[in-house]
């Protein structure tokens, strides 16, 4: 007998543990996390800085600590998991394949499925660094859990490539275990992690941070020796003279996250490649009906409190969606008539959501976003149709630190003839 | 002094097709590897491709070596249990005046014996690769060309070769050989070894040893080639491997799905003196990115999941250098083996192997074992019989490689069997955990616990790839001075 539940949340991490404890609250009872680490609490177990939930807790929190809150809730709620599980397979019917090591491969009919697997590093190869295959080339992530959790060193001179907050954290949490962080090289001429990040990792531990700069070379044969950095000029391109050769046994990469969907993509969801997360409507619905995402498997965040912020709303909607199922109820915009496109335009690189139904909106959406370049004193702008109807200024945005606009559905119906909202960044006018 | 009728210098593809058709007869047999595993040199780092036969000269021992290799590839692949595909190829041809160049190929083939070998028009090109360049003239279609896992074929000879007997020593580099009345004495760091006939298959190091003890020297080029490996969401943007007909842009780039479903790109040929240089440089990876969207448009080039070099021992006269030194009898060189190398090391075996058969009146085994099983696939498996194997064995329902979905039953079979893996590397290349899109993010510190655990050593032991390859540098704070009560800062 195949098991059944209404909603199966893939990836107990931040993501999957707000979802299913919303689905939960929202009245669903039959809902099953499916996590393949041995525990649950997703990559935050190994995050051991402070800094955690400022916003939904008003305090600061590590991130196991942050994790512990999500965990006890879902407790509480007896909601049921799965660990040590691994999700091989989803159908576009909902039928979830999965296996441990106790029940072997089983499958799992559900109803409405939350998509919550996170994300993951990108590698060298991905970049192209030339150079020697050594040992001691790691991704920051790697590097961080086995520091934080199993207590090994990966190395005693470190360069870093890539201001990503995993570099940048890792450079601090490197310091502190005894090893020298001799450079922080980012290709941009900004960085992609939080300001905040370079303050307490970087500047606090006299830690350089050279901008337009990339890796050129890797020396070492068994173990890496050193690596060279060199200028970059506006196009990334490294400029020849300016190479400068770092002696170090380790270089950690943390130069960017990309969302794991592969099980996604297998389902045929629709991705958007700006994000390479499915693209979702207001309730955080992919293409495929009863589908959800949220969290970074949908787009990646820096905060986890937005993380958890928007994962509840996944659980919410998809508790919604199943008991409309059970209801019988038919979905109002099965027509697709009155569904309105975000369109990120101007400097804007991507919504999340990608599109709205009025009809499906709560009082108030929040549309998240990120920036293509660092902008100053300019304005986030939101037009409805050809109308500027929002025009917000910003001292400061900058890749690194993901943006919001909240639409009100009184607003929506105001303007109730567009058919387009578009996300703009302007100068004064 | 640790005596053998036969040693073997080298654990790459040629050393353990030699030593896997040694192992047919009566004879002791030993491998001396200088690395931890087989295939760490040249065979790891190549394109994989089972090659038709029509690049070589026809007369040549490389045409004759490259189809009688190509014809026994698969029933090989079948004994061994290695992945093998004829997928076919493609020499693509872009320019009209470039014709007599494909025509020539086309009649070398014949002539060498190639079946099948067929000219097509753009129109047929385009209806089987619709992803070749539009600007396609004709090209020569090889329907036996075929592509080859390169480290399970390696691996695989090798585990057969011990299952029949022979030894291999790793860590074992050989320092200096001495004549003797009959045979030689091979010197190592650990200790000496002799035997009355040497077979010296040390890839682009095979003139070193040639050379010590032969007046009539050889010169082996390490020429090296930059690759770039695409995740398997590009597997499927080719199907057959497509090669630059050579012309005035050089010797092409090759674009060619692997046998795991990969998208593999390269190589550069660059001349080196360095000959562990296997360094990737900023030049060769761009030249393969540009070179390979000549003849195959669209390439996905942002779904780059890694790069590497590899060194091809080019012998100076282009050939394979298989036969007894004139001057050192019993010394056979099994030399210049580059390009198609992979493709004739069944056939290079079977020649090496032949040639002792008849100087050392060599007598088969009766036992000898022509198959082996490679590592359990479970994907291969229906999910009854999956539950079954995970209900004898859980670690088979434990993955540990995300991305490729390897279960920790098949990576501690890597690390049991004969010849097993000792190293992340050796773990990769049997199991091709570490190998997906996160390129060993997530599952190495995972598969590092498996190897302290089976290896009996401790976590600061494991390596990427032997020797000092160690992973990590030691624990947290080992370095920081202690304070009065003894804690670390």
């Amino acid at each position: 007998m195949m098991k059944e539940y209404d909603i199966v949340v893939i990836g107990g991490g931040p993501a999957g543990l707000a979802a299913a404890i919303a689905a939960k609250e929202s009245g669903t009872d039959s809902v099953l996390i499916l996590e393949r680490d041995k525990e649950l609490g997703g990559i935050l177990n190994q995050c051991i800085h402070n800094g955690f939930g400022l916003h939904t807790f008003k305090e600061e929190l590590t991130g196991p600590e942050y994790a512990d809150r999500f965990i006890r809730k879902a407790m509480e709620l007896q909601i049921e998991y799965r660990l040590s599980t691994m999700v091989m397979d989803i159908s576009p019917q909902k039928k979830v394949t999965a296996m441990n090591r106790e029940e072997g491969l089983f499958e799992i009919q559900a109803k409405a499925v939350i998509l919550a697997m996170g994300c993951r590093e990108r590698p060298r190869g991905a970049l192209n660094i030339p150079g020697y295959r050594p040992a001691g080339i790691y991704s920051a992530g790697t590097a961080q859990r086995l520091v934080n959790m199993e207590g090994f060193l990966p190395g005693r001179e470190v360069v870093i490539l890539g201001s990503g907050d995993i570099g940048l954290i890792m450079a601090r949490r490197m310091t502190l275990e005894g090893a020298k962080v001799k450079v922080v090289a980012e290709l941009m001429p900004y960085s992609g992690g939080l300001k905040r990040n370079i303050v307490q990792c970087l500047d606090d531990y006299g830690i350089p941070l050279k901008l337009s700069h990339t890796v050129v070379d890797i020396k070492g044969k068994e173990r890496v020796e050193g690596v060279t950095l060199a200028q970059v000029d506006e196009k990334s391109r490294p400029i020849p003279g300016t190479e400068e050769f770092y002696a170090c046994d380790t270089l950690l990469l943390s130069v960017g996250l990309i969302p794991e969907n592969e099980l996604s993509g297998g389902m045929g969801v629709e991705m958007n490649p700006v994000t390479s997360g499915p693209r979702v409507n207001e309730s955080l619905e992919t293409s495929l009906e009863g589908v959800f995402a949220c969290g970074n498997v949908l787009h990646v965040h820096d905060l986890v409190d937005f993380v958890s912020q928007e994962a509840a709303a996944a659980g919410k909607n998809a508790s919604a969606y199943v008991k409309g199922l059970i209801a019988g109820q038919k979905k109002e915009t099965d027509d697709g008539s009155d569904e309105i496109s975000i369109i990120a335009a101007q400097g804007v690189r991507y919504t999340v959501p990608c599109s709205i139904r009025p009809a499906h909106m709560e009082d108030a959406l929040t549309v998240r976003f990120r920036v293509g370049n660092v902008y100053k004193n300019c304005y986030t702008s939101v037009y409805f149709g050809e109308e500027r109807v929002l025009h917000r200024k910003r001292p400061v945005m900058a890749p690194g630190e993901m943006e919001s606009v909240v639409l009100t559905k009184k607003l929506l119906e105001q303007y109730a003839q567009a058919k387009t909202i578009t996300f703009k960044i302007e100068d004064e006018q | 002094m640790q005596e053998y009728d036969v040693i073997i210098i080298g654990g790459g593809v040629s050393g353990s097709a030699c030593a896997r058709e040694l192992s047919r007869y009566q004879t002791r047999v030993c491998v001396l590897e200088k690395q931890e595993d087989v295939c760490c040199g040249t065979s790891k780092a190549n394109s994989g491709i089972v090659h038709a036969g029509f690049d070589a000269a026809p007369g040549s021992l490389m045409a004759k070596l490259n189809v009688r290799g190509n014809e026994k590839m698969e029933q090989l692949s079948k004994e061994l249990d290695f992945p093998f595909q004829k997928n076919g190829s493609l020499v693509i041809c872009r320019d009209r005046e470039d014709m007599p160049k494909l025509e020539k190929l086309y009649e070398q083939g014949i002539a060498n014996g190639v079946k099948e070998l067929r000219i097509l028009t753009k129109e047929e090109v385009l209806a089987l690769e619709p992803n070749v360049t539009d600007d396609v003239y004709a090209a020569l279609y090889a329907p036996t060309g075929g592509i080859v896992c390169p480290f399970s074929l390696n691996i695989a000879l090798a585990e057969n070769a011990c299952a029949n007997g022979v030894e291999f020593r790793f860590d074992t580099e050989v320092s200096g050989i001495e004549r003797q009345e009959e045979g030689f004495v091979l010197h190592t760091a650990k200790g000496d070894f002799s035997a009355k006939y040497v077979v010296n298959a040390a890839g682009v190091y095979a003139d070193h040893f040639h050379n010590m003890v032969s007046e009539s020297k050889l010169h082996i080029t390490a020429r090296r080639g930059d690759y770039c490996l695409l995740d398997k969401s590009a597997g499927a943007h080719v199907a057959k491997t497509i090669f630059a007909l050579p012309g005035k842009f050089g010797k092409g780039i090759l674009v060619s799905p692997t046998v795991h479903g990969n998208l593999i790109l390269g190589p550069t040929a660059i001349d080196i003196v360095d000959k562990e240089g296997t360094n990737t440089t900023r030049e060769g990876l761009d030249q393969v990115l540009e070179k390979a969207g000549m003849n195959v448009k669209n390439l996905p080039m942002r779904q780059v999941i890694t790069s590497f070099a590899g060194l091809r021992a080019h012998e100076d006269g282009h050939e394979f250098v298989i036969g007894e030194v004139k001057d050192a009898p019993g010394f056979i060189d099994c030399a210049g083996i580059e390009s198609p190398g992979l493709t004739s090391c069944p056939a290079i075996g079977e020649m090496v192997a032949g040639i002792l058969r008849e100087k050392m009146g060599l007598v088969e085994k009766e036992d000898f074992h022509a198959t082996r099983k490679g590592i359990l696939d479970p994907k291969t498996l229906s999910m009854e019989e999956r539950n079954a194997l995970i209900r004898e064995n859980p670690a088979y329902g434990n993955i540990i490689c995300r991305c490729e979905m390897i279960t920790e039953g098949e990576i501690v079979d890597a690390i049991r069997r004969p010849l097993g893996a000792k190293s992340l590397d050796g773990i990769k290349r049997r199991t091709r955990a570490g190998m997906g899109r996160c390129q060993a993010g997530f599952c190495s510190p995972r598969t590092m616990e498996i190897l302290s655990r089976e290896l009996g050593i401790g976590m600061e032991a494991v390596t990427k790839s032997g020797g000092g390859s160690q992973i990590i540098k030691g624990i947290n704070k080992d370095a920081l001075p202690e304070d009065e009560t003894g804690e670390r800062a």
